[in-house]
């Protein structure tokens, strides 16, 4: 492969490279800082973007493993797998982000807000979705992941049903959660949410690739493995 | 496909040990709690589900993992029934034994903990079926999955627990408010829920549960 050839199969990485420093630019240095929260509201372009990012990799899993049972194509199990690996480290950025930006705000690390809850229970099911995937054997992984991301999906809108509900019986500790934000705090909004798009595909085209070689790997493996033993 | 509820009838084993960690869930309660506590009516509803979701773990881990064990599952897949029938048997078989279990523990609850439920029997009953079934839908679908797995209890639990949240808030909160004697209004959204819960793992698994029991 050429010089040019592997710098143009590179684009999406160095796009996600130089978004991501205008991005780290516009959040510190363009961005005014907000006026009653101070600097931590700065987070805040993390997090949002992380959290839609996070969502954005479970519904690739649920629309894969749809398309997996349909198919049959194990490719379609290899894209669920790794978007739902990449969904859980985003989630696991919102709940960590959510708590250190909650802290001096609302002086609480963490409300059973509905909004809240369900990402957390989101973030257990994925979880279990991972290590569902480590436990079962090899011939039925697929199949039960595929179903187990189905289902796992299909859940959330309920469950979110069901913890508004149980919140709204109980004084909610913050109702109001709109956040007014000037016109370069929109700008640096859409830059990051921009670049940390970007910064998902990247990630996911590389692990899928890498899921890939592996598959190649085990294959060629285990064909050298059946020529060695049946000699 | 009544043979699994014919041969767990006939040995007992399974609700008989249900009932017996029921019975010690509870018993465990009233030393973590103490039972002179003011606010104890609060804690019912959480003390009951708690019991009954840990004692229905037991059956459900026993569900396939029975037929795994024993290497019968391929026999019967070999039946001509559709993988949906043997959905609905083990679903009802889990069904079944995890209610006898609710009716024990129910009754043990009201001696040792002076409560009377009889005032709230119905709607109590309800909520309790429907909480129920959905743990039995959930329960069978995972059993199906993790029985073939070496970690086969800790997995079943790390499965159904995330899945089966709305369940346990919507059941716990619906008893609740049917202890409080509130009118079924009140209770009418959660058993909405439940409802719906139900129906939609009741489809996913009639789409899905072919493709579990493929070897």
């Amino acid at each position: 492969m050429s010089a040019s050839k592997r710098v143009f199969k590179m684009t999406l990485e160095i796009i996600t490279f130089l978004a991501m420093f205008a991005a780290l630019y516009a959040i510190f240095l363009y961005a005014p800082v907000e006026k009653t929260m101070g600097l931590v509201q700065k987070i805040f372009y993390i997090h949002l973007p992380a959290a839609f990012l996070a969502f954005l990799g479970f519904f690739i899993t649920f629309i894969a493993s749809l398309l997996y049972l349909y198919k049959r194509d194990l490719k379609w199990d290899a894209a669920a797998f790794c978007s739902a690996e990449i969904g859980v480290i985003f989630c696991t950025i919102v709940l960590i982000t959510g708590p250190i930006w909650a802290k001096p705000i609302w002086n609480v690390w963490w409300t059973w807000d509905p909004r809240l809850t369900t990402t957390l229970i989101l973030w257990f099911v994925y979880i279990a979705y991972l290590m569902l995937r480590s436990v079962v054997k090899e011939h039925q992984r697929a199949n039960f992941s595929a179903v187990f991301g189905i289902i796992g999906f299909v859940n959330v809108p309920i469950t979110f049903l069901a913890i508004r509900l149980w919140r709204s019986i109980h004084p909610v500790l913050i109702s109001s959660r709109g956040i007014n934000i000037s016109t370069p705090m929109k700008h640096t909004l859409a830059l990051t949410f921009l670049a940390f798009c970007l910064l998902f595909f990247c990630l996911l085209k590389s692990r899928i690739r890498l899921e890939k070689t592996r598959m190649d790997t085990e294959m060629v493996s285990a064909l050298v493995e059946e020529k060695f033993y049946s000699n | 496909m009544w043979k699994d509820f014919l041969s767990e009838l006939r040995s007992k084993e399974l609700v008989l040990s249900m009932c017996l960690f029921a019975f010690l869930v509870l018993i465990i309660f009233s030393f973590a709690f103490g039972t002179g506590l003011k606010s104890f009516k609060g804690i019912i509803p959480g003390i009951l589900w708690v019991a009954f979701i840990f004692s229905g773990l037991l059956g459900l881990n026993r569900s396939f993992g029975v037929e795994r064990d024993k290497g019968t599952l391929p026999g019967l897949l070999l039946c001509p029934v559709s993988p949906w029938e043997i959905f609905l048997a083990k679903m009802i078989g889990t069904l079944i034994f995890t209610v006898i279990m609710e009716i024990f523990t129910l009754l043990v609850f009201t001696i040792l903990y002076n409560q009377n439920f009889l005032p709230f029997l119905l709607p109590l009953g309800l909520v309790i079926l429907l909480g129920t079934l959905g743990f039995s839908i959930i329960g069978t679908i995972f059993s199906a999955m993790s029985s073939t797995t070496s970690t086969r209890d800790v997995m079943l639990s790390i499965l159904v627990f995330p899945i089966y949240v709305p369940v346990i808030i919507a059941a716990v909160k619906a008893t609740g408010l049917i202890l409080d004697g509130t009118s079924i209004q009140t209770v009418y959204a959660w058993l909405k829920i439940l409802v719906a819960f139900d129906l939609v793992f009741l489809l996913l698994a009639y789409l899905t549960f072919g493709f579990i029991m493929e070897e």
